[in-house]
């Protein structure tokens, strides 16, 4: 069997795969990332919003190459139509949204990471943790057919929802039901809307969810939405969900579908570790996706941030155990944690309200003068319109 | 710690649990969400491992309704 040997090796070449990669490569480590698929970002499963303060923060430029719209607002839309919170530019400053294109996006952020000096291997699927005394030492995997041994002093779980690495490793990565959404979305074209605007649509259209509106040129956007897997009959419910809200609303009546995309987020709580000796998890992997907005690739290009460079730090001791990589666990959730827990007492209070309830929540938050829009601004609004809704979590808004 | 995928790797076996191949979008939901962990994706095959308990959560989540029950 091949082997190769290395110091870090990523399993996914997501955007927090990829991260991890260049700030571990440019720390000096010796980095192979792998991806199962034959092309980085290619099938999308994301709704590709995004806000835009993040990203300088984690390094990463605007390419006209990714950016597929840059949008002037945000508008949510209560259950009856009736009520909306809207924000427009004048108010959002770096908030406001982009709506970018994942397959380029996604290889924008690979390129990064190879330019760093990191090795990419497509077609190569994690299968296992390769063990020796009870010590994590690699992965075995199947590149392109073939079996491969890749050795490692830490192997990185950055495999996404499918979130399999940390559970081979015994890290508890699975969810409640009440933590997951299922999500479909179409591409539509020939469609007649502002696309100036993200629309985010409440109550039962989506139950436990939420349908949304991201623009991606003049008559084209992605149109999806997201079930709570409790609110769930039957099998393929969730596309039936969209297809109603589709044929009911006239923006969409001479639309047609470029893309369908299928997949699933998870909506829980921080996870209690996410390291141990050689090995950690980042991103969706990671479960970091923010349990209200359903977004994970902001939270996961940090994590990949900060757990790259403790990678690299990692390697010129050459000590990848469980108290050297406790420095990225303390840096992602001084950053996420508040934040992750916040949002999730919050989806729980949110699933619970009838449509009514929702309606006036949103007619009331609508008077509120909103600076930013953004969970926090958004949940200090509802404090202050309706506080019995937050008061078990007020602390943390 | 159970290190890998399931050992049975017999490729397009499927123990108890069927994919429809004209329905999966091959998106992972289902692997994610298995509280056995019994499913793996290489690519664009899908495996179902013993370690299925038959919960049945995979077929009423995943988005394309493609998993049902063998027989
Ligand atoms: C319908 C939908 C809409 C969404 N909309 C948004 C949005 O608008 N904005 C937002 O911020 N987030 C959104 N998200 C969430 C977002 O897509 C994820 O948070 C983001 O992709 C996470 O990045 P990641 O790098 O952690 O994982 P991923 O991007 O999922 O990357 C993981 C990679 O690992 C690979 N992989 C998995 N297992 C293996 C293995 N064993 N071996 C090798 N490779 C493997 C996968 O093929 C994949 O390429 C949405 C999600 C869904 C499902
Ligand atoms: S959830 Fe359904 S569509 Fe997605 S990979 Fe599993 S079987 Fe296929
Ligand atoms: S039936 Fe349950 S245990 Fe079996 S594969 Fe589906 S989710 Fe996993």
């Amino acid at each position: 069997m091949r082997t190769l040997n290395c110091d870090v090796v990523v399993v996914g070449a997501g955007p927090a795969g990829s991260m991890t990669a260049k700030w571990a490569a440019l720390g000096g480590a010796d980095v192979i990332m792998i991806e199962k698929r034959p092309e980085i970002g290619s099938p999308i499963r994301c709704g590709e919003g995004i806000s835009r303060s993040w990203l300088e923060r984690v390094g990463v430029e605007v390419d006209p190459k990714w950016l597929a719209r840059s949008v002037k607002g945000a508008k949510i839309v209560s259950p009856s139509g009736e009520h909306y919170v809207t924000l427009d530019e004048s108010k959002a400053g770096n908030e406001v949204g982009f709506v970018v294109d994942r397959v380029f996006f996604d290889k924008a952020l690979a390129r990064d990471a190879a330019e760093a000096g990191a090795k990419i291997m497509l077609k190569t699927a994690a299968t296992s943790l390769i063990m020796e005394d009870g010590k994590i030492v690699g992965v075995n995997a199947v590149s392109h057919g073939e079996p491969l041994e890749i050795r490692a002093g830490c192997v990185v779980g950055a495999d996404g929802f499918e979130s399999q690495v940390g559970r081979w490793a015994g890290i508890d990565t699975s969810l409640k039901t009440t933590d997951i959404i299922t999500c479909y979305q179409y591409r539509l074209t020939n469609i007649d809307y502002d696309p100036d605007f993200t629309e985010f649509r409440l109550g039962s259209v989506a139950p436990g969810g939420y349908a949304w509106i991201f623009p991606k040129d003049e008559n084209t956007a992605n149109v999806g939405l997201g079930v709570s897997l409790t609110k769930l009959k039957k099998p393929g419910e969730v596309k039936e969900y969209l297809d109603r809200w589709i044929a009911s609303d006239s923006r969409f009546k001479n639309a047609q579908p470029l893309e369908a995309v299928a997949g699933a987020v998870s909506v829980c709580p921080p996870l209690d570790s996410v390291t141990m000796d050689n090995l950690l998890l980042v991103g969706d992997a990671a479960r970091m996706i923010d349990p209200i907005t359903g977004g994970g690739i902001a939270n996961g290009c940090y994590a990949g941030m900060y757990a790259g460079k403790v990678l690299a730090k990692a390697v010129k001791s050459n000590d990848f155990s469980q108290q050297v990589l406790q420095e990225y666990e303390d840096d992602w959730r001084d950053k996420l944690e508040n934040t992750l827990w916040r949002d999730w007492m919050a989806k729980e209070k949110l699933i619970s309200l009838p449509d009514e309830t929702l309606d006036k929540l949103t007619e009331a938050v609508s008077k509120v003068t909103l600076e930013r829009i953004t969970v926090g601004t958004l949940l200090a609004a509802v404090r202050e319109t309706y506080p019995e809704l937050v008061k078990e979590f007020e602390d943390l808004i | 710690m159970n290190g890998g995928r399931p050992k049975e790797t017999n490729i397009l076996k499927v123990i108890d649990m069927k994919v429809s191949a004209e329905r999966c979008h091959h998106c992972g939901a289902c692997v994610g969400s298995c509280p056995q962990n019994a499913i793996f994706m290489n690519d664009f095959v899908l495996e179902f491992g013993d370690a299925c308990n038959r919960c049945k959560r995979c077929i009423r989540l995943c988005p394309a309704g493609a998993i049902s029950e063998e027989g």
